[in-house]
């Protein structure tokens, strides 16, 4: 087949489509967001659901199915589906499943550099790490081979540099005489009670034990002739800065790092003079091979932060602990000039609120020159944080706090803190607002369920805020364009900070961005 | 370029064409047989904030950022960006920097990306009509004629 030049994520939907996945379901956070929109427009069935734990189990129930399935995700969205993935190695798949999860060292665009490493070894379940946009391709493809054949869920685990890094790809003919869906019912394996998880336990551990033989003599695993003197253990990206930083060493290159082919890589660090290991974030493979007897070293702890590149690995190789350069910082992002989030931070800051935040483009709003929001952890974590701080603060500190969300984020786990704010009724109230942007902006403009578009752009059911809160028993609601009628929703705010009531605000105005780039037209803000 | 390794970056703000850019830069020397790499970051990056990319060209290319003190090619989309790669450039290092382009001649501003790349391709080893090509796909048709124009004037433009 002929070459092509792709973009790791642009390689991984590749891979999923000739590996006849019947159905990608995920949650946008970058890097992973392209994938599905990719998948997508080269013909595979995709979807953007409202958040990680629901795309996982919609994978985990295609693949019950009996076809191959796959589910798209930051690290942090793996916290949300990780219910899923520790119960789904046990009950294993009909199918194919495979998690396609991206790292950020360095975080380039994250709230925090946690290892998915840690995971599949909690779990359970094999992980793969291509370090380009060839294995991107070749190891989607594996995953969902090695999902098939043990009936495991597989990890793909991917990294900023990968998922945004362009090279050259050879594809290869797509998979044929794959299964067609059909449901067979077997309550012990996909019934997940105590009687049948017992033995689940052990088929798991069973199935680990194979694959990890299977890695140590088939796995992809790459092994590069050099140097005796200097022998480098490696994974991910890192492996192409190794290669350029350490010319002439030796090289063993972890491309499954769960179950690790522990046998071949004591006996690759024992057959050189000096052993080292290379990887990004924590020093997982450092610690197993130290574990397992391995005489090696591993980079000092100062990189464990951020990513490596060829330089990092050189001084790694030096042992070089003298403190790096810190590069000058350039000019940061900011909401854009016209963002509809910049009145409303404004108005909280107007009116000295104690603002619990979210995540999102809105996000910014923390920065100067607002510095407008005063918590931000995960997404969701708005609402319980501003309940929690007005369950305790002083009275005239707890009224001035007011939680603020955006759409996306509040279809993705905030009707929880909804319905906790209406349960657990602070002595003051709350007051809720939801930036209604009609988007998802901070990853790139996804639909989701608050927008009436599926992903490929197609109608569909719209979610109704107003109605669902009312639902839940919230006695003030309104609806305000903030910048059509920022006096109306001004009142609004100074009325509800002072009525010591459960309040929620929506405040709808589509994002300049998508308004530019699809024609979304501002939605009536009737309803 | 043999077995050396050809770096390019290329710095400006978010919304200023960067990724377009690079993106056309890879394609054309893909298309010549030799290994690209290119490492860019999205994300937030995008709200007008600082951002770069590298290319990197060669028969072969392991890491796909550009090790520091080996840019050969530092474009500029906007003076005021050097510092920020000042610390990465070699004396070696060409930098090609926005004031090189009569922008008085420039019949769309935003079009400036590809005057750089005009400006670049003098530098390096593949025939404008590769150039014009890759533009041609990677854009929709009704900017075809601004960006070939901004292209021809950024190649006519005296060195740095
Ligand atoms: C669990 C998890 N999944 C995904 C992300 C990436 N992410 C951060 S905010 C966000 C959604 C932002 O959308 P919205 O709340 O509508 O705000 P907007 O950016 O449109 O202002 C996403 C997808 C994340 N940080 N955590
Ligand atoms: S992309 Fe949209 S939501 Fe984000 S800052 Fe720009 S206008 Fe605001």
């Amino acid at each position: 087949m002929e070459r092509k030049f792709l973009m790791g994520n642009e390689a991984v939907a590749l891979g999923a489509l000739h590996a006849g996945a019947a159905r990608g379901a995920g949650y946008p956070g970058t890097p992973s967001s392209e994938i599905l929109d990719v998948f997508n427009k080269l013909g595979g069935s995709a979807e953007w659901s409202p958040n990680e734990k629901v795309a996982a189990e919609v994978a985990l129930g295609v693949s019950f199915a009996g076809v191959r399935a796959f589910t798209t995700m930051k690290h942090v969205g793996l916290n949300v589906a990780s219910d899923v993935l520790f119960t789904a190695a046990y009950s294993g798949v009909d199918g194919a499943l495979v998690f396609i999860v991206a790292d950020d060292p360095g975080l380039a665009s994250s709230q925090n550099e946690q290892d998915t490493r840690r995971y599949a070894v909690a779990a359970g379940v094999p992980l793969l790490e291509p370090s380009d946009s060839q294995e991107a391709y070749e190891f989607t493809r594996l995953a969902f081979e090695v999902s098939e054949r043990w009936k495991i869920p597989v990890i793909l685990k991917l990294t900023t540099r990968v998922c945004h890094s362009g090279t050259i790809v050879t594809p290869r003919p797509a998979d044929t005489g794959l299964a067609t869906a059909h449901f067979e019912r077997n309550i012990p394996y996909h019934v997940m009670v105590p009687g049948h998880a017992r033995p689940a336990h052990r088929r798991l551990r069973q199935k680990l034990a194979e694959i990890a033989e299977w890695n140590e003599t088939e796995g992809p695993n790459q092994k590069v002739e050099g140097s005796e003197e200097l022998g480098i253990l490696v994974s991910g990206v890192a492996y192409q800065h190794a290669r350029e930083a350490g010319p002439d060493a030796s090289f063993f290159k972890a491309g499954m790092s769960y179950p690790l082919p522990m046998r071949s890589m004591l006996e690759f660090a024992a057959s050189v003079k000096r052993a080292v290991v290379i990887e990004e974030n924590d020093p997982y493979m450092a610690d197993a091979l130290r574990a397992a007897g391995g005489i090696i070293e591993s980079a000092p702890e100062m990189y464990r932060f951020g990513e490596l590149d060829v330089g990092r690995v050189k001084r790694i190789l030096a042992h070089d602990t003298s403190p790096e350069a810190v590069p000058p910082r350039g000019k940061p992002p900011q909401l854009c000039a016209g963002c509809p989030h910049t009145i409303t931070f404004e108005l909280l800051k107007k009116h000295n609120c104690i603002v619990a935040g979210d995540i999102g483009c809105y996000t910014l709003a923390a920065l100067l020159p607002l510095a407008a929001m005063d918590t931000q952890i995960c997404m969701g974590a708005s609402l319980g944080v501003g309940i929690g701080l007005r369950h305790v603060l002083p009275r005239d500190e707890a009224k001035r706090v007011v939680s603020v969300i955006g759409d996306s984020t509040f279809v993705h786990s905030g009707l929880t803190g909804l319905a906790e704010m209406t349960y657990n009724v602070p002595p003051t109230g709350h007051v809720l607002l939801i930036l209604d942007n009609s988007t998802t902006a901070m990853t790139g403009q996804q639909e989701h369920p608050g927008t009436g578009r599926l992903l490929d752009q197609s109608p569909t059911n719209r979610l109704d805020y107003e109605k669902v809160v009312r639902a839940m028993n919230v006695p003030n609601v309104g609806t305000f364009d903030p910048i059509k009628q920022p006096a109306e929703f001004e009142a609004a705010l100074v009325e509800a900070l002072e009525k010591e009531e459960l309040t929620v605000l929506i405040v709808r105005r589509p994002c300049i961005l998508a308004v530019a780039r699809k024609g979304v037209k501002p939605a009536s803000t009737q309803g | 370029m043999t077995d050396k390794v050809t770096s390019i970056k290329i710095a400006g703000l978010g919304g200023m064409g960067v990724l377009t850019s690079t993106q056309i830069l890879a394609e054309v020397f893909f298309r010549q047989g030799l290994d690209v790499k290119k490492a860019e970051v999205h994300g937030m990056s995008q709200r007008g904030g600082s951002i770069c990319s590298d290319v990197r060209i060669g028969q072969k290319v392991f890491s796909p950022m550009i090790p520091a003190g080996t840019i050969g090619y530092l474009i500029l989309f906007q003076d005021d960006q050097f510092p920020l790669y000042e610390a990465d450039c070699s004396p070696q290092t060409v930098i090609i920097r926005p004031s090189a382009i009569d922008a008085e001649k420039l019949e769309n501003k935003k079009t400036l990306n590809m005057a750089m790349l005009g400006l670049l391709s003098r530098h390096l080893d593949a025939p404008t009509e590769a150039w014009l090509e890759v533009i041609h796909e990677v854009l929709p048709e009704k900017l075809h004629q601004v960006n070939d124009a901004a292209f021809e004037l950024g190649r006519q433009s005296a060195g740095e």
